[in-house]
């Protein structure tokens, strides 16, 4: 295979991993029926916060725990006012999105253009041999091969364990979930924090290994709406939000690609455009029937085995307040 | 039932608490960045109010931020969440400026030409919104965001290729339009827009009465709080909500040419300025009152405006606004949620209709 | 395990919905539970099965205080467990998963184990499961299956069933009861049935405890008679219906073979006139057919074949708002879904229907509103959310609502979930109208209701329709037989 080929392909696995993590974690909290709208701006601050301590501490470790931190404690405004305070979950996930936006902003104003700590890479030793996919997949820093592992171990626990069953539960149908002894807010809280983590981690994958460093404005703006579309292409779950990443990846190493070939002649600018074109169009079919109508004419012990994967409704009860007793 | 005294005290207290603490917490941010709060919020005063011509530049922020104020709250009634409310500026915008470049005719024709044709743009754009809402089920909250984008694309793609400076661009803006094109300043030391300030008034008498005393906005409102009920009872919904779409794309297009046609004298990349942005912080707070809305958007354009002078005059970056801006309406709505936790008795504020993520459809009649 | 209930008190605010009810049930005994809505028999079910805590009172099991628990998973470690009308499970997951979810699994539960329980305990009741089908696909039945199957599984020793042969086939029913007397017999369970189908009660059960307005008014043992039974639960006859018409009776709405495509089930080929002054009943189980056609009669669902004719104009493919337009109302199941509009007053809603210009006049609007509040005996003031109505008052609103003199008025369940003086006053207003030349077109699952008011009634049962040309004809036991889809006249039952 083409050695260019095989370092965009590189590229594009290195890219969508921030997108991956963000996905996932927004999924386990959207399964648990909770909406975090404010990715955006929790990647953002996440991302910068994550910088700064690891500059600060010269350790990317400590930089990752603190980017962590920051996506979770965003997550637990969004849970403790949508759950304790009767707020809408949609308005205060926006609010937080722009506030965080803007934090990350002002914070960061004197950190921006210095370089700083970054993920070593780790290659794989034996896998890493293989040809053409040991190349790409193996290659890497860290927190790629933590995704894989992530998208795993959460389609594991939501289809195959017994928390998987509560944590689906609760976002599905909570009086149900309530009748069984299932402890439903708290399971909420856990999910939405967790996922806030995971979010937080994303935002440390820009600023310690993807782009490296923090800029204004930040390189990742936008990001956080793509990885709240994906989570819905995805139909919640794991293994379309890694498709979903993907693709958007993928789109966006096609745009740099065009972009420097000298034979075609598109305006940088108009490709910029492309990823939300894309967002839209994923969102139609999904949200359209076609995945469905996919599934149908599926023969029908696939159909059996592809349900889950296929399906593409939304947590029933995603964005509602569980009121016990 | 608590005494009158005490329940006065505790609205009072819910309403300045999330302010004073609000500005508890940028104080405290401003020092992790090495300043002195007080020299910011001197800087802020000063930025707003030292002379007229400050004071014209608040007012100047007000003109789009009430506008696009006043056209979510329309959508907020139908029970939609207008993000692309930024686009749909930038797009009223690019229209504008189209008829500044490239239309040839004296001032009192150009200019409502102008005005009429950045509302068909941003009532384009906001239909685009509708109708991906509507017939294709995407949520418009997704349609807003990618539309803001592509606006935005579309805006900078024009200002660094078709429409750049004869002289070479910089991709930073385009060629200033004549003079015929602008907007006339009530005066020098007061450089403020009449006819502006004469839209805004317009808008807000006109949707206010339009929201309470027609049809339209009865119905709107029932969309907003049960589109399945609504269907039933005979109501339109899926048209409803492209009007409201529709108008707020009006609105928010007049806000955006406003800017172009006046603060910019050009097209400039992200014209909407996050005006749109914030308007949705507006209307978050106040809910669905036009008056309280337009007051409230004074209040922060006090601070947007205050706050360019922040970089002039201390080297910190102009996100301050929003960081206050953010708190301010987060520890808002954080307050309504104890306030209603511990005073059940007391009487809520209307809020914008709560909308999920997940898609949803307004349903036709199958 | 025998249970015991002492002198069980609960308000909710005015409402004192169980007052000083004592109640015992032994073990290996089927005891039902009668009265009518609003008598208190799902409260005291839902203190018992600890789905709420009572305000007093105690309940004793096997002769010993029961620990008070208070919540459901509690109840059912206590070894009681309640079969709700709806059961609560997840219509996302498979049969397996919901019957795996509760239980006692390890973190990693083994399908295998679990797909052996489900089976060896549904064959021994009689049911057919089929562990990987979601439950979205399953009829009610099946789910309240499922659910038994769960709690047996869960170890429950006493089970409470709540209305559960609302929306079942005859055969269906057939099987629970066996089910439910195996487990009787040969597991010493007690059993409670709540119920307000006399019919049920007498098949199955042993004893009979009857609930008026939150008090115990009576226990009997069985055989008793449909009468006894009756008076107990009334208190007094039911007046017979004068059917009159005030008009020349024309066709109000024909439906000229159509085909009507639902999600499940299609009907095809149907045709049906009506007439002015005529009720019919529409009956049949859900998804079976019944609502295609009531939702066609109003343009919210467009034949793909056929005709329909409104009053002599041709609405074949008009849409909902042309049939609102062509004098035809709609009333839907859910009242507060699709219906009413919560957080709206009753002045807006009645605003909505009658200001057609452009501006709303709000002082006539509310003069109307007032005018039909006194009408309609509507218990709230113009400027009250309606959300703030009772249900029974929440009707009234929504018949206010429907024009006066329609020509035919289409209503899913009109009288669901209403106490008994609200679903009678309903029915007044819709024999006045109908008195005055309005079609009325209704469905229920009540079967009582079909037979006392229709002049008519369609049975549908998996897109088929047959038509009971006259209900005085028919009875309860036959009406149940065409749900069924037992559609032969002599059957071996």
């Amino acid at each position: 295979m083409d050695d260019n080929l095989i370092n965009i392909l590189n590229s594009v696995v290195a890219n969508a991993t921030p997108l991956v993590i963000a996905g996932i974690g927004e999924t386990i909290t959207e399964r648990a029926g909770v909406v975090n709208l404010s990715l955006d701006g929790s990647l953002a601050l996440a991302a910068m916060i994550g910088f700064v301590t690891a500059l600060t501490t010269q350790s990317v470790i400590l930089g990752m725990i603190a980017a962590m931190i920051a996506g979770a404690l965003i997550a637990l405004i969004i849970a403790v006012a949508g759950i304790e305070l009767r707020q809408d979950q949609v308005a205060v996930g926006f609010v937080l999105t722009l506030l965080a936006a803007d934090l990350a902003q002002f914070l960061g104003q004197n950190y921006t253009r210095i370089p700083g700590p970054t993920l070593p890479y780790v290659p794989i030793p034996v896998l890493r041999d293989i040809p053409v996919v040991g190349e790409i997949f193996f290659n890497h820093e860290p927190l790629v091969y933590l995704s894989y592992a992530l998208i795993f171990v959460t389609w594991y626990a939501l289809f195959h364990t017994r928390s998987g069953l509560a944590h689906r539960a609760v976002g599905e149908r909570p009086a149900a979930a309530f009748a069984r002894g299932t402890n439903v807010n708290r399971l909420r809280y856990f999910y939405t924090i967790l996922g806030g983590a995971l979010v937080g981690l994303a935002g440390a994958a820009y600023s310690l290994a993807v782009k490296p460093g923090w800029s204004t404005p930040p390189v990742m703006r936008g990001d956080g709406w793509i990885a709240l579309a994906i989570v819905i292409f995805a139909g919640w779950h794991p293994f379309r939000v890694v498709l979903g990443a993907y693709l958007f990846a993928g789109l966006r190493s096609l745009a740099s690609a065009i972009q420097r070939s000298p034979d075609i002649q598109i305006p940088l600018v108009l490709l910029n455009g492309l990823p939300w074109l894309l967002m839209i169009i994923t969102l139609v079919l999904v949200s359209g029937g076609a995945v469905e109508r996919l599934l149908n004419i599926m023969p029908r012990p696939l159909q059996k085995a592809m349900r889950t994967v296929l399906r593409s409704d939304p947590p029933a009860a995603l964005g509602t307040r569980f009121d016990e007793g | 039932m608590n005494p009158p005294s005490n329940r006065t005290a505790l609205t009072v207290g819910f309403a300045l608490l999330p302010i004073i603490v609000s500005l508890v917490i940028t104080a405290v941010l401003v020092l992790a960045v090495g300043s002195n709060p007080i020299d910011v919020l001197v800087a802020v005063a000063e930025g707003a109010f030292r002379n007229s011509n400050s004071f014209a530049g608040v007012v100047n922020f007000w003109i789009p931020l009430a506008l696009c104020s006043i056209g979510l709250i329309v959508t907020f009634t139908a029970g939609l969440w207008n993000i692309g409310v930024e686009g749909q500026m930038i797009v009223g915008a690019v229209f504008a400026s189209w008829a500044a470049l490239f239309v040839d005719l004296p001032a009192p024709l150009l200019i409502p030409l102008e005005i009429v044709l950045a509302m068909i743009g941003g009532g384009l754009w906001a239909a685009l919104v509708g109708f991906l809402k509507t017939r294709l089920g995407v949520h418009e909250i997704f349609g807003g965001v990618a539309l803001n984008a592509l606006a935005n694309v579309w805006s900078i793609y024009l200002i660094s290729g078709p429409w750049a400076p004869p002289t070479g661009g910089t991709a930073q803006a385009t060629a200033p339009f004549k003079d015929s094109a602008l907007l006339p300043p009530l005066s020098s030391e007061f450089p403020v827009s009449l006819l502006a300030l004469i839209l805004v008034a317009a808008a807000l008498v006109i949707v206010t009465f339009a929201l309470r005393g027609t049809r339209w906005g009865l119905q709107l409102k029932a969309t907003g709080k049960n589109s399945k009920s609504a269907l039933l009872l005979g109501v339109p919904t899926l048209q409803s909500a492209m009007t409201a779409f529709i108008v707020c794309g009006m609105l928010a297009g007049i806000g955006g040419a406003y800017r172009v046609l006046f603060t910019y004298a050009s097209l400039r990349p992200l014209a909407s300025g996050g005006i749109g942005f914030l308007a949705l912080l507006v209307v978050l707070l106040v809910g669905l009152r036009p008056m309280f809305a337009v007051m409230i958007a004074f209040t922060f354009a006090v601070i947007l405006g205050g706050s360019t002078r922040l970089k002039v005059a201390l080297q910190l970056d102009q996100s301050l606004a929003g960081v206050l801006q953010g708190f301010i309406v987060l520890l808002v709505l954080l307050s309504n949620g104890l306030r209603q936790r511990f005073t059940p008795s007391a009487v809520e504020p209307p809020t914008p209709i709560t909308a999920t993520v997940e898609v949803q459809r307004i349903q036709p009649p199958v | 395990m025998d249970i015991e209930l002492k002198h069980i008190h609960k308000r909710f605010g005015a409402v004192h919905a169980n007052n000083d009810i004592s109640l015992k049930v032994s073990a290996g005994h089927i005891v039902a539970v009668l009265g009518e809505n609003g008598a208190g028999k799902s409260t005291l079910m839902k203190i018992l099965s600890g789905y709420q805590p009572a305000d007093s009172g105690e309940i004793w099991l096997d002769g010993k205080s029961a620990a008070s628990y208070r919540t459901p998973q509690g109840a059912i470690s206590a070894g009681i467990g309640m079969l709700q009308q709806d059961p609560l499970d997840i219509p996302a997951f498979t049969v397996l998963e919901n019957f795996v979810y509760g239980q006692n699994t390890g973190f990693l539960f083994s399908p295998r184990k679990w797909r052996e329980r489900l089976k060896s305990i549904s064959a021994r009741l009689g049911f057919e499961l089929d562990s990987d089908q979601p439950i979205a696909h399953l009829s009610i039945g099946q789910r309240q299956q499922l659910e038994i199957v769960r709690l047996l599984s869960m170890g429950v020793r006493t089970l409470i069933l709540d209305e559960p042969t609302t929306g079942i086939s005859a055969e269906q029913k057939l099987v629970l009861f066996k089910a439910l007397r195996e487990l009787a017999m040969h597991d010493h369970m007690s059993i409670l049935l709540v119920s307000h189908k006399l019919e049920d009660v007498i098949a199955l059960c042993d004893s009979v405890v009857v609930l008026r307005g939150g008090r115990l008014v009576g226990k009997l043992q069985m055989p008793a008679t449909t009468d006894e039974l009756v008076r107990l639960m009334f208190g007094q006859e039911l007046a017979p219906h004068a059917h009159e018409c005030l008009i020349n009776p024309k066709i109000a709405i024909n439906l000229d073979n159509v085909t009507l495509k639902g999600k499940r089930v299609t009907v095809e080929n149907f045709s049906m006139k009506i007439r002015s002054c005529e009720v019919i009943g529409l009956a049949g189980l859900e998804e079976s057919g019944q609502d295609l056609i009531l939702r066609a009669c109003v343009g919210l669902i467009k034949a793909t074949r056929g005709q329909i004719t409104v009053n002599g104009t041709d609405m074949t493919g008009k849409s909902y708002r042309d049939f609102l337009a062509g004098n035809v109302a709609f009333g839907a199941a859910g009242r507060l879904e699709e219906g009413l509009i919560a957080g709206l007053t009753l002045t807006e809603h009645i605003a909505l229907t009658t200001e057609n210009k452009t501006l709303v006049d709000w002082a006539r609007a509310t003069l109307v509103t007032d005018h039909k509040i006194k009408q309609y005996n509507v218990r709230g003031r113009p400027d009250s959310p309606i959300e703030t109505l009772s249900g029974g008052n929440q009707q009234r609103l929504l018949m206010a609502l429907m024009p006066d003199n329609p020509v035919l008025m289409a209503l899913e369940q009109p009288t669901r979930g209403l106490d008994v003086d609200s679903a009678r006053w309903i029915w007044q207003q819709l024999l006045e109208r109908r008195a005055h030349g309005t079609a009325i077109l209704f469905s229920s699952p009540d079967l009582d209701e079909l037979v006392t008011y229709s002049d008519r009634i369609f049975v549908a049962y998996a897109g088929r329709i047959v038509e009971i040309p006259d209900a005085t004809q028919t009875n309860i036991d036959e009406l149940g037989r065409l749900i069924g889809g037992n559609f032969e006249k002599e059957s071996a039952l």
